[in-house]
């Protein structure tokens, strides 16, 4: 890393309505540099990648790059200048090959007639082999798994001779080893000058990978540091404006043994993506499943609830054997899921917080003629919603208006509104800013001490450890073992999850106590 | 772990009962705002109209106005549902044209007018129901499963008639009232009308069911993973477009006192249009009956303007299609304006 700059953006403002996104940022990118970009949801990050992008144009303030004084209109200029960027969300057409989706932008730019397949394969090939070589470049691109489609959305811009790539928060769906090689790519990139802005919610990375760091809050910027000079702690607290306490609440104290069974599955299976999987989930545990991403984990538990096939097994609920054979019916066993994808299945991103909430059981705000009593729906979202510390402006506002975090919330809430007595959560915290998350937390486990059973599937380790009471793994569909106390570590789950076997002796044990 | 069901500060399973709000519904303002610009477009007509003829502000034009959107208010109900729930129906005129033609060869055949038409209408119930089945169970486009049955049903009307228009005028005169009596002066469809609007507006804002529509046309996947049965609520809406469809049939065979075989070639156009001049979003989720009645309101007071102003009926399409243009357009610019962060 040198201190030439390549990219300086001076007193940028952008205002949406009367949301100011951005009220003076400055930042500067040096080559050959990662630089993290850190900030709550809503803090302003995305905004001002989509003015370096020329997405979004900004209302003063100006960009320079090489020190030269830039405007950029639009994806096209951007590419042109240099500028490659990997969206938070996919955006790639699933309807096509991974090949012509990760030469669009050379197709977009080339000046011929017709388009040369051959090289395009080629070409996409070269730019997957250090980063996926096991995608097939001719393979449609919704045969991927998410994943994969992100890998394939990083190849789609290292295929542009950027001098500046922008990662937005990357590795939210990426496995453990897909990120590693993700960012030894990244080491290599900066190794040969390129200098990337990567923005993600997880220190460890940011501090792993990155040389500097900035912090946005609510639009302005607030710091920015060599990794060395500061610490996790303090870019959270710079995120969130105060301390945040205890990342994690504490942990059930009651043993296993003591806890009454409240959902027994037992030789579970579908036709394909899942196996003789069986779990005891007992009263006022969070019981986590973990393993790779397409492991089975999600299939296994909405099998469960009814949204994904079941071939066979057999599922107790307080002892006794209930059937399952639409979602509908779970709800009434007050077994209720919620889903990982919140835009795309968790909300009604056009529809107001109330009709949010009230969905699962409509009957709750209904009157005698089946017409819904709006002021009771409100009544409902409120209480709710209020419990949850949700930040809006108003039950009758939709949802889309919300941040992620608080969009998250709506959807906790419509679980909670049915009283449920087992609550599925896949994912409870993706893509959601620490605060939120630290709340998101301490609320999972208040639910789990007011005796609602709890499963949680999360693909962030540091969560499933630092949340989960038990933890079951899987590895392609089979059960690999359970974990519990103290040996929830992330070793021993990736252990589990890479299907090498339950590890024969317990090596790390914290109580002094000594087992070889 | 702490005791259950003790008093923490996230008791969210308590039912305690909260400050009961007093604030109006916001999010229908966005809908109300666009039922009251039409409102407005149309009272601006009526003022212009009145100056520019004698004859717009007189009963006799009122109530023809009304009339000739009064039948086929009822059918953009139906149609208005199933564009909520994300599908639309290009059968509805060809359907109409068949409940016609079947109440009305079986009344030549000797059954009773008032039988008759109840297995017509409920003929036409389960055209729409074997339809859904094809969109709910084989998952066809609500677009392509409608095109077909209009052109099921408008070949159906053609070969049970064989090309001939039925004369019905042997129909019983309370049978006839429906299409053509008045009550103190009111033309009874007028009547009929209003009942079935003012019901299902309410029913379509407030009925449970009704909002299990809104909730599938709004984003299916996160409705299924809701509890509802989304294939339930599609099939659902496509079958109460037949049928009213079919009982608009009825009432303009009754009103026409005959049954022809090519009735209501293009209707459907003029209703979805009407649906969606009135706010309802072919994406889905957005709409109701009030905005949709206006717009079929606006687009017949235009041309019965454009009648008496006696502008060429050769531009009565044109000036239509502009109408649903800028409609549609305006609608997409507040969209985006909304969603632009």
């Amino acid at each position: 890393m040198s201190n030439e700059v390549v990219m300086e953006i001076v007193d940028v403002h952008k205002s949406f309505g009367a949301t100011k996104a951005l009220a003076g940022v400055n930042f500067t990118l040096h080559k050959g540099e990662i630089h993290a970009l850190c900030g709550e949801n809503g803090a302003g990050k995305s905004t001002l990648m989509k003015v370096i992008d020329g997405l979004h144009q900004p209302d003063s303030g100006d960009l320079y790059i090489k020190g030269n004084k830039v405007v950029i209109r639009g994806a096209l200029e951007a590419q042109k200048l240099g500028i490659g960027f990997v969206h938070q969300e996919i955006v790639l057409c699933p309807d096509v090959s991974v090949a012509e989706n990760i030469n669009m932008a050379l197709t977009n730019q080339s000046n011929k007639w017709f388009v040369n397949f051959a090289k395009m394969n080629t070409r996409a090939k070269e730019s997957l082999k250090d980063i996926a070589p096991h995608i097939n470049p001719a393979a449609r691109l919704d045969s991927l798994r998410i994943s994969e489609q992100q890998l394939v959305e990083i190849a789609k811009a290292l295929t542009l001779d950027c001098e500046v790539l922008i990662l937005d928060e990357p590795t939210a769906a990426l496995t453990e080893s897909e990120s590693k090689a993700l960012f030894s790519i990244m080491q290599s990139l900066k190794a040969k000058g390129i200098s990337i802005i990567y923005i993600s919610h997880r220190m460890a990375e940011v501090f792993e990978q990155c040389d500097r760091v900035t912090v946005l809050r609510d639009g302005i910027w607030i710091s920015t540091e060599k990794v060395q000079n500061t610490s996790p702690n303090e870019v959270v607290k710079n995120m969130v404006g105060r301390d945040v306490g205890h990342l994690y609440p504490e942990k059930s104290q009651c043993s296993i043994a003591d806890m009454e069974v409240m959902l027994e599955v037992s030789n579970l299976s579908d036709s394909n993506r899942f196996s003789n999987i069986g779990f005891k989930l007992h009263q006022g545990e969070i019981f986590g499943v973990s393993g790779l991403i397409g492991a089975g984990r999600s299939e296994m538990v909405k099998a469960i609830c009814g949204l994904h096939e079941r071939k066979t097994g057999n599922i107790h609920f307080q002892g006794k054997s209930i059937s399952i054979s639409h979602y509908s019916d779970s709800i009434d066993q007050g077994i209720v899921y919620l889903s990982e994808d919140r835009k795309e299945d968790g909300v009604f991103l056009d529809m107001s917080i109330a009709r949010n909430v009230s969905v699962l059981k409509l009957d709750q705000v209904c009157n005698n003629l089946k017409c819904i009593d709006a002021s009771v729906e409100r009544e409902q979202a409120q209480r709710l919603t209020d419990k949850l510390k949700l930040k809006s402006a108003g039950m009758d506002k939709p949802v889309s208006s919300l941040s992620g975090g608080n969009q998250q919330k709506v959807a906790l809430a419509k679980m909670l509104s049915v009283n449920p007595s087992i609550i599925i959560l896949d994912e409870p915290t993706r893509g959601i800013d620490v605060g939120a998350k630290v709340e998101i937390h301490q609320l999972i486990r208040q639910l789990a001490n007011e005796g609602v059973g709890v499963i949680v599937i999360s693909s962030e380790l540091p969560e499933v450890v630092g949340l989960c009471d038990r933890v079951m793994v899987m590895h392609e569909g089979k059960q690999q073992g359970t974990l519990g106390g103290d040996d929830i570590t992330e070793q021993n789950i990736i252990h589990l999850a890479s299907g090498l076997g339950q590890r024969e002796k317990r090596i790390i044990k914290t109580k002094g106590l000594e087992v070889a | 772990m702490s005791n259950p069901g003790t008093n923490h500060s996230i008791n969210v399973l308590g039912s305690a009962p909260g400050e009961p709000l007093k604030k109006g519904n916001l999010l229908s303002g966005f809908g109300n705002m666009r039922e009251a610009t039409l409102i407005l477009i149309i009272a601006a007509i009526f003022i212009a109209m009145s100056f520019a003829s004698p004859y717009f502000l007189t009963w006799a034009n009122m109530k023809a106005m009304m009339l000739s959107f009064a039948t086929e208010g009822i059918v953009v109900v139906g149609m208005t549902v199933l564009i909520i729930v994300g599908g639309i129906d290009l059968s509805v005129g060809a359907v109409m044209c068949l409940a016609m033609v079947i109440a009305g060869k079986l009344f030549l055949m000797g059954i009773n007018p008032w039988l008759a038409s109840l297995i017509s209408i409920g003929s036409c119930s389960f055209m729409g129901y074997l339809t859904g089945l094809t969109v709910t169970r084989i998952g066809l486009h609500t677009f392509i499963a409608t095109l077909a049955l209009m052109g099921i049903s408008r070949g159906l009307s053609m070969i049970i008639t064989q090309g001939t228009p039925l004369s019905l005028f042997t129909l019983p005169p309370e049978f006839k009232f429906i299409g053509q009596g008045s009550v103190y002066g009111v033309p009874f469809v007028i009547i009929v009308f209003f009942v079935v609007i003012i019901i299902s507006d309410y029913l379509l804002r407030n009925a449970s069911a009704f909002r299990k529509v809104f909730y599938t046309g709004s984003n299916e996947k996160a409705a299924e993973y809701s509890g509802i049965n989304t294939n339930r609520v599609k099939l659902g809406a496509i079958i109460l477009c037949s049928t009213l469809a079919g009982f608009a049939g009825i009432i303009y065979m009754s009103k026409f006192g005959a049954a022809t075989p090519n009735f209501g070639v293009g209707l459907e156009l003029n209703i979805i249009a009407a649906a969606v001049i009135g706010g309802a979003s072919l994406k889905g989720g957005e709409g109701s009956v009030l905005g949709a009645i206006l717009g079929i309101a606006l687009l017949s007071i235009v041309s019965s303007s454009m009648i008496l102003l006696n502008v060429s009926v050769y531009w009565q399409d044109l000036i239509k299609g502009l109408i649903l243009l800028s409609a549609v357009s305006i609608d997409q610019i507040l969209h985006n304006k909304r969603s632009s962060r």
